[in-house]
């Protein structure tokens, strides 16, 4: 059998073929690795400025929610102010506030892409 | 209430549910398909699914039973659960999807690379994933009992078999198809009957005294408790008995109940006037769906609602079923659409118990003396419309209860299941994903007949509170902050975590009678998340020769935007 030089050919052939295109799949992620430790403090620029975005509507958020506990122990004979508020009045801006970021999120993105390509 | 239109609704939902995952079977191939649903779920379906999969029984019968019972405050619940969307959305969303980890314990290894940090992830899943499991079993059991007066688990039961089935038939794909489908039938079956009960309210002269406090009775009622009671009275009471109150037996008498605390046995008929105030009742273990610290809020309500609002806004990101669902999507940017279609859908949802609890209040007041607030969903269509729309809104409303059973329990299931196969069980495969369904649903099932009458709905709020002390810091640091180290974050995961868990299980066990002490076992979060984060800081600040190696390019990973990596490939 290993006297066959034909059939020897088809096995030590295959591996590497498929081997060069697995590696030729993932090489985009390898290359972003690669530019990532090069360009490290661009990466640091985007994340703060994600967390920055982040962190404000976090802000509002707390600012929104936050005092109104307090409010409805201040003026217990306003339940009807309660029901109103809690019961229908957050949901839209809960989602007025989500739009906003996520829209401010995409913009940054944006942004760094535009950056990293013009370098 | 008739159960002849109800039953066949709930057998309806159940084999609709069936139906559409096995479409969803037929076209879940792949290995990938079946965990991830290959990662192609677009935002409008993927939300609807998360949607569908999140509204829980808490949420279809629990929060109008609450409002019913306490009132308004209650509805901090539903704002809770639609917020921690928010929050997950501003610092959790894209960048999890980015990792490419399927569970928690997967993200946790991945950044940590520390096995050591993922076990102990997974074993806070699969607790969590546990306790939020058992209170929908319960809650299908309480559903059948009201409608048919079948035994206490066959509900629980019905739903464990139909969704070991679902998933491991079909996996995320068919899972996907059928929570999308849930969200709306839950929708649908709230919406109907909520309008139908709207428009019979304005027929009745649109009375209002729903938003006085206390609670009045509209008309003369009759009681009759179920469960041994303890009555609270701020003044005197005037009330016809017939039964046991204080020990001593009456047979239709008028009595005159001084201001205090009475005790009702259980088979005893109260008849009140009508306008009188509905008395309050002290619970000690009401075996409801009902988180039900909410009783032990008492005495410090302040503290207690910023407790539950750190909770449910920080907690809902560890969820374990919550957290899967963010591998579905194809990228970090449809999961940050996603998550912002999910709060519209969840938000227009939570309009509507809000509704129910109101007309509860105002139509069926008795409720919160009987001990079954959270049928007061399921009951009144009959008791404010009657007759055979009536039974039919009823019926809806029992499809959608189901509905809300069958596709969270599936969530929980699949996100434990996970988790079991990968790290509990030996070998890899759709085969072991199977036995690992069968043991995520297993355990809870055998728990839920075993402590039947516990109050293991304050496993919901347990949920909330370990989550938001375990994992919350974990996704929050691990995604944002450099010098995590596994030291780090075990510590914090089990001093937050735990002290959560064991300050919670004390209460339910009634360690602490009263005082300050007991509002701040039962109302961990406002404590224990700090406690979290800050022992995870400190022990990564005192261990930095243990940051992982590849942290820079794993951040990187976790935050550069698709378009990017696009660029490279072309």
């Amino acid at each position: 059998m290993p006297q066959n030089p034909a059939e020897r050919r088809v096995v030590v052939t295959g591996p590497p073929r498929r081997t060069r295109r697995v590696s030729g799949y993932y090489r985009p992620r390898t290359e972003i690795d690669e530019q990532t430790t090069l360009g490290h403090t661009y990466v640091r620029s985007l994340m703060r400025t994600q967390l920055r975005t982040a962190l404000a509507v976090l802000a509002v958020l707390g600012l929104l929610v936050g005092p109104l506990p307090l409010l409805f122990a201040a003026m217990p004979h306003a339940r009807h102010l309660e029901w109103a508020v809690l019961g229908f009045g957050l949901y839209a801006p809960l989602v007025l506030l989500a739009r906003w970021f996520v829209r401010r999120a995409e913009r940054n993105e944006r942004d760094f892409v535009r950056l990293v390509e013009d370098r | 209430m008739n159960s002849s239109y109800a039953v066949p609704a709930v057998a309806l939902v159940v084999l609709a549910t069936v139906l559409v995952g096995a479409f969803g079977l037929r076209i879940s191939r792949t290995t990938s398909d079946f965990y991830v649903a290959s990662r192609t779920v677009g935002p409008r379906l993927n939300a609807a699914a998360i949607s569908g999969e999140y509204l829980s029984a808490a949420s279809f019968l629990g929060i109008a039973g609450l409002v019913l019972v306490q009132g308004p405050e209650m509805l901090w619940y539903p704002v809770g659960y639609t917020a921690g969307y928010l929050v997950l959305l501003l610092f959790v969303a894209a960048p999890l999807r980015r990792s490419g980890a399927y569970t928690l314990p997967d993200f946790a290894e991945a950044r940590l690379s520390s096995q050591a940090v993922r076990r102990l992830a997974g074993a806070f899943v699969v607790g969590t994933g546990w306790l939020y499991l058992l209170p929908q079993l319960q809650g299908a059991g309480l559903t059948l009992t009201v409608l048919t007066g079948a035994p206490d688990s066959l509900g629980g039961l019905i739903v464990a078999v139909v969704v070991v089935a679902i998933v491991a038939a079909g996996g995320m794909r068919s899972i996907t198809f059928v929570q999308a489908f849930q969200y709306w039938l839950k929708l649908t079956a709230l919406l109907v009957p909520a309008l139908f009960l709207i428009l019979a309210w304005q027929g009745d002269g649109a009375p209002s005294r729903a938003f006085d406090e206390p609670a009045t009775f509209r008309e003369r009622s009759v009681v009759r408790v179920d469960d041994t009671l303890d009555l609270t009275l701020d003044r005197p009471l005037t009330v016809t008995v017939s039964g046991t109150i204080d020990g001593r037996a009456h047979d239709n008498d008028r009595l005159r109940l001084p201001a205090g605390t009475h005790r009702v046995e259980d088979g005893t008929r109260l008849t009140f006037a009508k306008g009188g105030d509905v008395p309050e009742r002290d619970r000690g273990a009401g075996g409801d769906l009902s988180p039900s610290q909410a009783e032990s809020r008492g005495e410090r309500p302040l503290y207690a609602t910023y407790g539950l609002i750190l909770a449910t806004f920080l907690g809902t990101m560890g969820l374990p079923h919550v957290v899967v669902r963010f591998y579905t999507s194809p990228h970090g940017v449809a999961a940050r659409r996603t998550t912002v279609a999910v709060l519209g859908l969840i938000g227009a949802f939570y309009l509507l118990p809000p509704v129910y609890g109101a007309l509860g209040r105002l139509y069926a007041p008795e409720l919160t003396l009987s001990g079954d607030a959270d049928a007061a969903v399921l009951l009144l269509p009959d008791r404010v419309i009657g007759g055979l729309g009536g039974d039919l809104l009823g019926a809806l409303i029992a499809g959608g209860a189901f509905a809300a059973f069958l596709s969270t329990a599936s969530g929980l299931t699949m996100a434990v299941a996970g988790v079991l196969t990968q790290d509990v069980l030996p070998s890899r495969g759709v085969r072991h994903f199977r036995l690992g369904t069968v043991l995520a649903m297993a355990v809870p099932l055998a728990a839920s007949v075993l402590v039947g009458g516990l109050p293991v709905a304050d496993a919901v709020g347990l949920a909330f509170a370990v989550s938001a002390s375990s994992f919350c810091p974990l996704l929050v640091l691990g995604i944002w902050w450099r010098r995590l180290t596994p030291p780090g974050a075990a510590a914090g995961m089990l001093v937050g975590g735990g002290s959560a868990l064991l300050a919670v299980a004390a209460t339910m066990a009634g360690f602490p009678g009263a005082g300050a002490l007991h509002a701040l076992l039962a109302w961990p979060a406002l404590w224990s998340v700090p406690l979290g984060f800050l022992t995870m800081v400190l022990v990564s600040l005192a261990t930095p020769g243990r940051v992982p190696a590849g942290t820079a390019a794993i951040l990187a990973r976790f935050h550069l935007p698709e378009d990017l990596r696009a660029e490279v490939k072309a």
